[in-house]
């Protein structure tokens, strides 16, 4: 299992991500991270959180660990546990333990996924304190000035279960993602895919109308990661309905008649 | 496959007559087993199943189907032919015998639109689709609704029941789609703002205006229609051509140019209104829709002063949060309360909303409120941005209020606020639409004391069923011996290394994982509150509730009870005992203590509403638990025997399909003898004692949620 982990190097980002500049947030989180401040990052899913997440990290030059979280994700699952070896036990760090030695930044996606006793243990590393107690080695780790917490989540999903805890949410300084300005997303539409102005403009215009959709059969609109999903299959020369139906109406549902729905929406744009 | 040969005409003779009952109705069958003998054998089975199932519903309408079925059964297929019966059935139920009869005896009317019935779009198939493709276009929230002709008001689009210009089915579809999205552009780009009044009063012939204005404004739209959807307005031409419809003349072509600067400007079209009105418009095309200035204008008064109201209203309210939360923020100086303006401003599809120049998210209802009132007037008046101040409006007004069920009900057969549900005959093999009445009410809450005896009269039954439950309520366990997990199994690891020095292979399972299950469940009780219950009955039912309240309250898992009677399809009944949101409080116990012995058992109705009720809380695993004394039953009705019972064990395949647990706990001893028909051999339980009745619950939860 050692010779499959990377080191924190490895997760060091060299390339410029591509990201648009929506308001603030780049300031916002410099000045958070200057501080060694944790962030929150909402908003509906595919709006552009992870991306910038890479692209903070290239700018502020610290290794990205990001960690998606899911509902059987444990304490040890985070912090690091013991594995037998060879007849002997030997500990292995978990990623945030590995972000924190390594004063790197580390990205729990979609945090209110995980169990509730989890998000306890990042709760002494996101107040001034910034420490993280590790029970199983009797160590307490006092986290560099490069450590950075973030986490993200979508309050979208109406469902009291996936609410983030007061004593959590306000450990935090939250930054609101939400789906570009309809300019600016064309523009990254057409720089992730390639496409002219005119096709970026009626990808556009059916996301538009699937987020009129929202609440009215469909959970969520179109996100521009499902834009850029269609804008590349169209510049690979697939038909645009085609592609449309591909990424965006079987992507966003399984409920027949609204896929039949939103392919009409299709079939009237392209 | 041997054909088998066709029936005789005496095996005909006597299915007719039965179906007919000609002992009393003294229906002639002869010269229909004339007509019926020399069928082949597969065609009279055909016919003599669906003269079975109409007979179920009427003989008179099924003789009368009998008669004229072999003449269609030449020009028509036989799903036209289901289509036809099950159409004179529906008239039948809604409209009565005369009505239905008329269906049947004009067949040469329905042969005359066999095309429609095989080609056409139908409403009820389109409708699901074409309403969620409006919802998906932008602005106000239209609704689709079947009407004689097509044509908006400016909130509602009409459609006809059935589409059939078209040669293919598929093209009718189209045409549907092509004529709603023509309506939404009718309301999306400002035909309904035209005030129709002043613009055609200064002509001599109004109805000659009107024409023309409609003939240009179609010519407006469908330059719009080319910008904002040109796939559909490919297709719309395509299906023009193929429709035939005539070209433009060139005065009109001439026309279509001059409104190409500024199509999506109503105000275009009244400037061309004169020169266009000494020509003859032109053809209508296809998928244009009619224009009725009268229903719009109608429709736009009575919005008008609505939306302004509800605008006004709501920013108040907006302007009230803001106030707060800005006087959180610092101490308050100026609480003088001053009419707060808004300013808005349209930004794509959305609106920005400022109040002191301060920028103020605006809620979803908000939003659609200001996209309405842009379309009927272009922008938002400033007057309407102005909070409404206290008192202005009479709050009845624009507060949403359910109608109570006594006002409606008082001596008419009303159906308005009641929920109407469709009914499955099995005789017909098909639902009885909209057949149900029923309506939710309050129940009268009885003495709150009465729980409190029952809790104390089995307070070591109360207690043994708390700690079953919440033994019940964690699960979370320790695995041992995991291939993974958070910690190392010591004793594992002793056992494996111990192995591994033996020269045996070592194991891999020396993990320790902790496992938590999350409970997520709803579970409605839904109470039998028909007469028959009266007596012990009554006190054993309500004597398990509490109980069963007792011990849920332990587990914590969600609930709600109902209770069920009714007399008729008229007039179907639900009692609200305790909601999923109410707590088991002191009104929720006089409730249950209020529960009495009502009128009788229509239960596929009450099952179809409770699981329509379940079906909204979020919950990984839902129960219906049916507490009940015996079949379904209703008032002199068809309801009684088969007919009831197969009805409730389609509404229950209904909600067993929507992801619902049905179960039932019933008192009646010949359960066995159909409720294994209606709820499967495993889903219900028969009960001789009360004290078992929440013991056997506790049971239903251990084997649904492990």
């Amino acid at each position: 299992m050692d010779s499959t982990r990377s080191s924190p190097e490895s997760h060091l980002i060299t390339r410029e991500p591509y990201y648009e500049r929506v308001g603030d947030e780049i300031d916002l989180f410099e000045a958070a991270y200057a501080n060694g401040l944790p962030i929150l990052l909402k908003g509906p899913t595919g709006c552009g959180k992870t991306r910038f997440m890479e692209y903070m990290a290239w700018r502020l030059k610290r290794p990205l660990i990001t960690v998606s979280c899911h509902d059987d994700l444990t304490t040890s699952d985070l912090v690091g546990r013991y594995l037998v070896k060879g007849g002997e036990t030997i500990w292995v760090d978990g990623p945030l333990t590995r972000a924190v030695r390594a004063g790197g930044i580390c990205y729990l996606d979609e945090i209110v996924e995980a169990r509730k006793d989890t998000m306890v243990v990042i709760h002494p590393l996101a107040d001034d304190r910034r420490m993280m107690p590790i029970e199983k080695l009797g160590q307490l780790l006092q986290a560099p000035r490069e450590f950075c917490l973030a986490i993200s989540y979508n309050p979208g999903y109406q469902s009291v279960l996936k609410e983030l805890k007061q004593s959590t949410r306000q450990r935090f300084v939250a930054l609101s993602f939400d789906y570009p300005r309809p300019e600016l997303e064309a523009k990254i539409i057409r720089h992730e895919t390639g496409l002219d102005e005119a096709a970026a403009a009626k990808l556009l215009k059916l996301a538009e109308m699937t987020r009129n959709l929202k609440g009215n059969g469909l959970e969520e609109g179109a996100s521009t990661r499902l834009l850029v999903h269609a804008g590349k299959l169209i510049a690979r020369g697939i038909d645009a309905r085609a592609a449309c139906q591909g990424a965006v109406s079987r992507a966003l549902t399984d409920d027949d008649d609204m896929v039949a729905a939103v392919n009409e929406l299709i079939a009237a744009l392209f | 496959m041997a054909i088998s040969p066709p029936h005789t005409s005496e095996a005909l003779a006597r299915r007719l007559e039965t179906a007919f009952d000609v002992e009393f109705t003294f229906h002639k069958v002869d010269h229909l087993v004339d007509i019926l003998a020399p069928l082949e054998r597969d065609t009279q089975d055909f016919i003599l199943g669906w003269v079975e199932r109409i007979a179920s519903t009427n003989i008179q309408v099924s003789y009368e189907f009998t008669r004229r079925v072999v003449e269609a059964l030449d020009r028509l297929d036989r799903r036209v032919i289901e289509a036809w019966a099950v159409h004179a059935m529906d008239t039948y139920d809604s409209r009565g015998l005369h009505p239905a009869l008329e269906v049947l005896l004009k067949v040469d009317d329905f042969l005359a639109h066999a095309h429609a019935h095989a080609a056409g779009a139908f409403f009820d198939e389109v409708k699901t689709v074409l309403a969620n493709f409006l919802c998906g276009l932008s602005g106000r929230r239209l609704e689709l609704k079947p009407g004689e002709q097509v044509y908006t008001d400016s909130e509602k689009l009409f459609l006809p029941n059935v589409t059939a210009s078209m040669a293919s089915e598929a093209d009718n579809f189209l045409l549907c789609k092509a004529q709603v999205a023509f309506m939404w552009a009718q309301t999306r780009f400002g035909s309904c703002r035209t005030d129709f009044d002043a613009v055609f009063a200064g002509f001599a012939d109004p109805a000659r205006a009107l024409a023309a204005f409609q003939a240009l404004d179609g010519l407006r739209l469908e330059i719009c229609l080319a910008r904002e959807l040109p796939g559909l307005w490919r297709d719309m031409q395509a299906l023009s051509a193929r429709h035939g419809d005539a070209a433009l003349p060139p005065d009109w072509q001439a026309m279509a140019r001059a409104l190409a600067a500024r199509p999506a400007a109503p105000e275009s079209v009244l400037a061309l209104l004169h020169d266009a009105y000494p020509l003859d418009p032109p053809a209508r095309r296809v998928y244009h829709a009619a224009l009725h200035p009268q229903a719009i204008t109608e429709m736009r008064n009575a919005r008008a002063a609505r939306e302004k109201m509800l605008l006004r209203v709501k920013l108040a309210q907006l302007a009230e949060e803001h106030r707060e939360s800005a006087e959180a923020q610092r101490p308050p100086e100026d609480t003088i309360k001053e009419q707060a303006q808004f300013k808005a401003r349209q930004e794509g599809q959305g609106w920005e909303l400022t109040l002191d120049d301060q920028p103020i998210a605006p809620p979803e209802d908000v939003k659609q409120l200001l996209t309405s009132i842009s379309l009927d007037w272009g922008e938002i008046p400033p007057e309407m941005l102005t909070a409404a101040g206290d008192g202005e409006y009479d709050p009845a007004l624009y507060e949403k209020k359910e109608k109570n069920p006594d006002d409606v009900w008082q001596g008419t057969y009303h159906e308005e606020g009641a929920h109407l549900y469709p009914e499955w005959d099995h005789a017909r093999q098909h639902y009885r639409k909209n057949w149900c009445v029923l309506r939710e009410i309050d129940l009268k809450p009885g003495d709150a004391a009465y729980v409190d005896g029952v809790a104390g009269k089995y307070r070591g039954l109360v207690k043994h069923l708390r700690r079953t439950f919440e033994a019940m309520r964690d699960e979370s366990r320790l695995l041992k011996r995991q291939m993974q997990g958070d910690d190392v199994d010591v004793d594992a690891l002793v056992e494996a290394l111990a192995e591994a020095r033996d020269g045996r292979e070592m194991s891999d399972q020396l993990f320790m994982h902790m496992h938590r299950a999350d409970r997520s469940m709803a579970v409605m009780f839904m109470v039998d509150m028909s007469g028959s219950t009266r007596g012990w009955i009554n006190d054993a039912e309500r004597e398990a509730l509490v109980m069963l309240c007792e011990s849920l309250e332990a587990l914590g898992d969600r609930y709600a009870i109902y209770g069920f009677s009714g007399q008729t399809r008229k007039r179907c009944e639900i009692y609200r005992i305790k909601t999923f949101e109410q707590g088991y409080d002191a009104a929720t116990r006089a409730r249950i203590a209020g529960i009495a012995p009502q009128d009788y058992t229509r239960m596929g109705t009450a099952i179809r509403h409770l699981a329509k009720l379940l079906n909204e809380i979020d919950a990984k695993t839902k129960l219906l638990i049916t507490l009940s004394d015996g079949k379904p039953d209703d008032y002199f009705d068809a309801y009684r025997g088969a007919y009831g019972i197969e009805d409730t064990r389609q509404a229950l395949f209904e909600a067993r399909r929507s992801g619902i647990h049905p179960y039932c706990i019933t008192i009646d001893r010949e359960a066995k003898e159909y409720l294994p028909h209606m709820y499967g051999h495993a889903n219900w339980v028969e009960i001789d004692d009360v004290k078992k009745l929440p013991l056997k619950v506790a049971d239903i939860y251990r084997r649904l949620t492990t």
